[in-house]
């Protein structure tokens, strides 16, 4: 064998070596499914990094396309902790096993509905935040166009809104899952559904994301966003022409949730992971990065411009059976048979 | 050239030793640069394969000893006797074939599958993903049977040619073939994972795909017609822009013509929602020119670019580039002595034109409409950000797969229609054109000077191309501008917090921290870019040597393999490699190879087509003299060759390397916490609406291509020849981003 030739394999063995090596090269100490607000994401990480020196990888994916990886990754998972985004999903992977019952000592600091959470999904879950679900409008297209500022439910599928509002796609957002479960319950069922249908009349596109509404009309892309308010808010503090409505009716919210993930291949940082942002520090800081939604943790200072939950109409929402996952299946393919596929 | 009579046996059997028994024999959660696993034989994770077999009982591993141990007994013997070649190819081939079958049989949960938990009962030990010792030791086996078959004759009993051929056709049918594979039998798939073929029927036959409501005023058109529309569409918009430009370039006298060239190239190395957002920022519901024109004329535009209009804008814009570099060489290679010809026989200019100048670009034509087509059909940013609720097939298989119903029964049917479209558009390229070379550049000199175009076809040309040209300069300068003002539309003054908040640096108490939030998805994809341009190049290049220089039989078939991944969209290739490679024995989502071997599968036939055309200008003679020397093939090929096909090495690589940088539709599947690319990150900003911070990172993008691609062109360097100078490989196209 010539020298040159043995330069070859040598180097084509380090080739091959070095491409085994890229087969899950360096261990995550801990990964974490993340569903609220990229910015958000980005403190508690960095703030959980330097505190506890386990280095964490991050995704950000709505709470809809985080249960879709959840549960397509069941059979071989590879995230540790799924942190936010609206609790049904959570629920639903609760009930479908993806996720692992956990007793944190944090628990008896946390406010009753979220507790509540804890104990509706056996332990798998837990609430860390709640929003009310309301929406936001650009109150320079508004006055541009005449028109009377939208107060109610009922506003929104007025003639006059045609063409002019957004909503997020229920399959993918758990913000818009939350709304279609808002209005089954406020109206009934099949109320409930002929009010959408009417609502698909006015609007113009069913976004991807569950704020993407609200950003758009924030940008005058839209005139309405059907957001949860608090991110109505964040809009709102950050300089645009938004006003944030809590509708006359009555309206949804939702428990924003926690879940430990089957199988996680670093179990026991997720737990530091999970007992870290209960915290009542870790949750007041919520606030620097413009999230607005209202914390878990009794002792976490809610940020003044947060929705009050007092003084809005909150409907008694049933988060049991509305996490179900029959029921919102059953729900999800009917919105898409009776709604999703009517025309613009 | 005769069979040596000993060949590189002792190296592949050692090879094969090596990752059988010294390197860990499964994927490393910690990557094999950290030395623990040097020996570490008492941990199962680490373990290489002979000490997984007796150590921690997985049993199934020994029989691997033989097919590695027997043909030691050919070694200092003569290998190209009829009973050495049987023993190479029975042990090569066993080796392969059981290697590959334990991995399916046995996997992270016991037995693969149920029918042999029945038979056998439930396994104790597991095992996981092959690593870099299985890797090594099936490639051992693949080279062993190849050598096995070079000793029975098989194309002179060349062993590089046969190893290569080998090599590749494995590579191919495990990273193309396997996961659209199973994309297929994922469809015939009912929920509960059983077959379920009358489910297939109810998928295809779905109204959501096929319905022709909208013809009938009433609910919306099916998905599926949808994105034929829009690729027809797209395909007539292209085709007419190239052209238009590649006249105006060569047939007038326009004065700005290397601005205008260099104007039609920047869309390709720009990523793909830049173009969509600036759409949205200038032609948007508070865009600037909506609103210009509402103060103007009082009209509300409203939301008129979201939609089928908006989609065909954006994607013209994106692909006309490739089109102009089609129209280009064709419009170039039109001998214009035919044209004067034309001219003495008293024809005025435009009937020159209309009867001897268009029939002749025709091919030409007929290639851009359907690269075009291609392209849009593969087409997934655009339409997802501009689309509205005009959905395209690209965006109903994301939906299908990572929206709440989660159906990848439902996806993979869609991404077989998609396939279908694709493929019959490709095959009809291959058709009209695939094997001809419509250059009209022959020996003999053409020194007719192209004739001036009729008058109002010229100022026709101009009116296209002149507004479009303004149009692409004005986006790219909001592009550039878009990155330094606060917010687009609203707030003008000017401010770097976008490039901080991406790009900034701070100083920590432990010196430089990289505080931006983008530099793990830019340092991510810059490396995954560099990583796999090279072995697309490598192996492209190699294909093509194969393919121009070498006969063998089933030659067609391997042709077409490697070519096919041309066709497949990205999303299918996504979706394809996810549900395949979840699980072992190639378990590699959520890891960065699965996202450089995506770019390397799909860019491959790009350097394979740089590669046809080079070499094909190379006299083989060249290669006849060096054999005679009693050079080896290898050295033929190192020595000779590739010093003179850099052109195409260099076409190759920079293709390979823009294409991984501004990948979006297979790539939004394949990223993970740890592996985020630019692409998916930029998409999350601009859905969350923080164009900003979008805008200056896809900035920051583009200059960092410009910059490679120079780098690229001063490591390769130019080819010297004797006398011509080099010419350009043609055909610079792919499936999509």
């Amino acid at each position: 064998m010539s020298q040159r030739t043995s330069r070859l394999v040598l180097l084509a063995s380090a080739a091959i070596v070095t491409a085994g090596s890229a087969i899950d090269a360096e261990a995550d100490e801990l990964v974490l499914y993340c569903s609220p607000q990229e910015e958000w994401c980005q403190q508690v990480v960095t703030l959980f990094e330097s505190e506890t020196g386990i280095s964490v990888a991050m995704t950000r994916k709505s709470s809809g396309e985080t249960y879709a990886q959840i549960k397509a990754e069941a059979d071989n998972p590879r995230g540790d902790v799924w942190w936010g985004g609206t609790g049904d999903p959570h629920l639903v992977a609760a009930e479908e096993g993806l996720t692992e019952p956990y007793e944190s000592p944090m628990l008896d600091e946390l406010h009753d509905w979220a507790i509540d959470q804890y104990e509706a999904s056996d332990g798998a879950t837990v609430g860390i935040y709640a929003g009310a679900l309301g929406f936001g409008y650009n109150t320079e297209l508004v006055a541009e166009k005449g028109l009377e500022a939208p107060a109610c439910w009922a506003d929104l599928i007025k003639p006059e809104f045609k063409g002019e509002v957004q909503m997020a796609n229920p399959n993918s957002s758990g913000t818009a899952y939350t709304a279609l479960a808002t209005f089954v319950q406020l109206m009934g069922e099949e109320e409930g559904f002929e009010y959408l249908k009417a609502l698909h009349a006015n609007v113009n596109q069913y976004t991807r994301s569950g704020s993407a509404p609200i950003t758009a009309a924030a940008r005058g892309e839209t005139m309405i966003g059907i957001v949860f308010q608090h991110d109505a808010v964040t809009q709102k503090v950050a300089g645009f022409p938004i006003e944030v409505v809590s509708p006359c009716e009555g309206t949804g919210y939702e428990i924003g949730s926690m879940s430990l993930i089957k199988g996680a291949r670093n179990p026991e940082n997720a737990r530091t992971f999970y007992d870290f942002v209960l915290r009542a520090d870790i949750q007041s800081m919520a606030r620097e990065v413009g999230a607005y939604q209202v914390p878990s943790n009794r002792d976490a200072e809610a940020p003044p411009e947060s929705p009050d939950f007092d003084s809005i109409n909150l409907i008694d929402y049933d988060f049991k059976t509305f996490g179900s996952s029959d029921v919102r299946a059953r729900l999800l393919e009917r919105w898409d048979n009776e709604v999703g596929s009517l025309p613009n | 050239m005769p069979l040596k009579k000993t060949g590189p046996l002792g190296l592949w059997l050692a090879i094969g030793w090596v990752g059988f028994v010294l390197i860990p024999w499964y994927a490393q959660s910690r990557g094999l640069f950290d030395p623990g696993w040097l020996l570490a034989w008492d941990r199962q994770s680490t373990a290489p394969g002979l000490q997984q077999a007796l150590l921690h009982g997985r049993l199934w591993l020994l029989p691997l000893v033989l097919p590695l141990a027997a043909p030691s007994l050919l070694l200092g013997r003569r290998q190209d006797t009829p009973a050495a070649a049987n023993l190479l190819i029975v042990c090569g081939a066993l080796g392969t074939l059981y290697c590959l079958g334990q991995g399916f049989l046995i996997t992270h949960r016991g037995w693969g599958f149920e029918v042999l938990e029945a038979w056998f009962g439930p396994l104790g030990v597991r095992q996981f993903g092959i690593g870099g010792g299985a890797s090594l030791t099936l490639l051992a086996f693949l080279m062993l049977f190849a050598q096995g078959i070079a000793a029975k004759g098989a194309v002179n009993g060349d062993r590089f040619v046969v190893g290569s051929i080998t090599l590749i056709v494995v590579l191919v049918a495990a990273f193309i073939f396997f996961p659209v594979g199973r994309i297929l039998t994922g469809a015939l798939q009912g929920p509960d994972g059983g077959l379920a073929p009358m489910l297939f029927v109810e998928r295809f036959l779905d109204n959501r795909i096929w319905g022709l409501g909208c013809l009938t005023g009433g609910p919306r058109c099916g998905v599926a017609w949808n994105t034929l529309t829009l690729a027809l569409a797209t395909g007539a918009g292209t085709t007419l822009l190239g052209l238009a430009f590649a006249l105006v370039v060569t047939r007038t006298a326009f004065p700005a013509k290397r601005a205008l060239r260099a104007l039609t190239i920047l869309p390709i190395i720009t990523p793909p929602f830049v173009v969509s957002l600036a759409i949205i920022l200038l032609f948007g519901r508070s865009g600037t020119v909506t609103q210009f024109f509402a103060e103007l004329m009082g009209i509300d535009g409203g939301r008129w670019i979201y939609g089928f209009w908006g989609v065909w804008l954006a994607q013209v814009l994106s692909f006309t580039p490739i089109a102009f570099l089609v129209m280009i060489g064709v419009v170039e290679g039109v001998s214009p002595s035919l044209e004067e010809a034309s001219q003495t026989l008293r024809a005025s200019r435009w009937q020159t034109f209309t009867t001897v100048s268009l029939p002749l670009m025709r091919p030409g034509l007929a290639n851009a409409f359907l690269l075009g087509f291609i392209e849009s059909m593969a087409d997934f940013g655009n339409p997802l950000v501009l689309g509205g609720n005009f959905q395209v097939l690209s965006t109903e298989i994301f939906f299908a797969i990572v929206g709440a119903q989660h159906d990848p029964g439902r996806a993979a049917m869609l991404a077989i229609v998609l396939l279908a479209f694709t493929l019959m558009a490709f095959w009809a390229q291959q058709q009209w054109l695939g094997r001809k070379q419509y250059t009209g550049v022959s020996g003999k000199g053409d020194a007719g000077m192209p004739t001036p175009l009729p008058t109002p076809l010229e100022w026709t040309a101009y009116a296209i191309t002149v507004p479009w040209a303004v149009f692409t300069a004005v986006m790219y300068s909001m592009i550039l501008f878009g990155g330094f003002v606060e917010i687009w539309g609203r707030d003008h003054s000017f401010t770097l917090r976008h490039y901080q908040d991406a790009f900034g640096v701070t100083q920590g108490a432990f010196g430089l921290v990289w505080s931006g939030t983008a530099w793990n998805s830019f340092t991510t994809t810059l490396w995954i870019a560099f990583v796999s341009a090279i072995p697309t190049a490598l192996i492209g290049l190699l294909t093509a040597w194969l393919l121009t220089r070498q006969q063998f039989g089933g030659k067609a078939a391997f042709e077409f393999g490697t070519m096919l991944s041309f066709a497949i969209p990205g999303t299918v290739i996504g979706v394809a490699y996810i549900i395949a490679f979840n699980v072992p024995p190639i378990e590699i989502t959520g890891t960065g190879i699965i996202l450089i071997l995506a770019f390397v599968f799909r860019n491959m036939p790009v350097g394979v087509r740089a590669g046809i055309a080079t070499l094909a200008q190379l006299d083989k003679s060249l290669d006849e003299a060096s054999l005679t020397h009693r050079a080896t093939t290898l050295q033929t090929v190192r020595l000779i060759l590739m010093p003179l096909m850099k052109p195409a090495m260099l076409a190759a690589l920079v293709y390979s390397f823009v294409s991984a940088m501004t990948a979006i539709s297979a790539v939004i599947f394949l990223v993970s916490a740890r592996y985020e690319l630019a692409t998916t990150y930029i998409l999350n900003r601009v859905e969350a609406g923080a164009f900003g911070i979008a805008i200056a990172y896809s900035s920051v993008l583009i200059v960092v291509m410009l910059v490679v691609i120079a780098i690229f062109q001063l490591v390769i360097g130019e080819r010297r020849l004797g006398r011509r100078g080099a010419a350009a490989p043609s055909g610079f196209a792919g499936a999509g981003r």
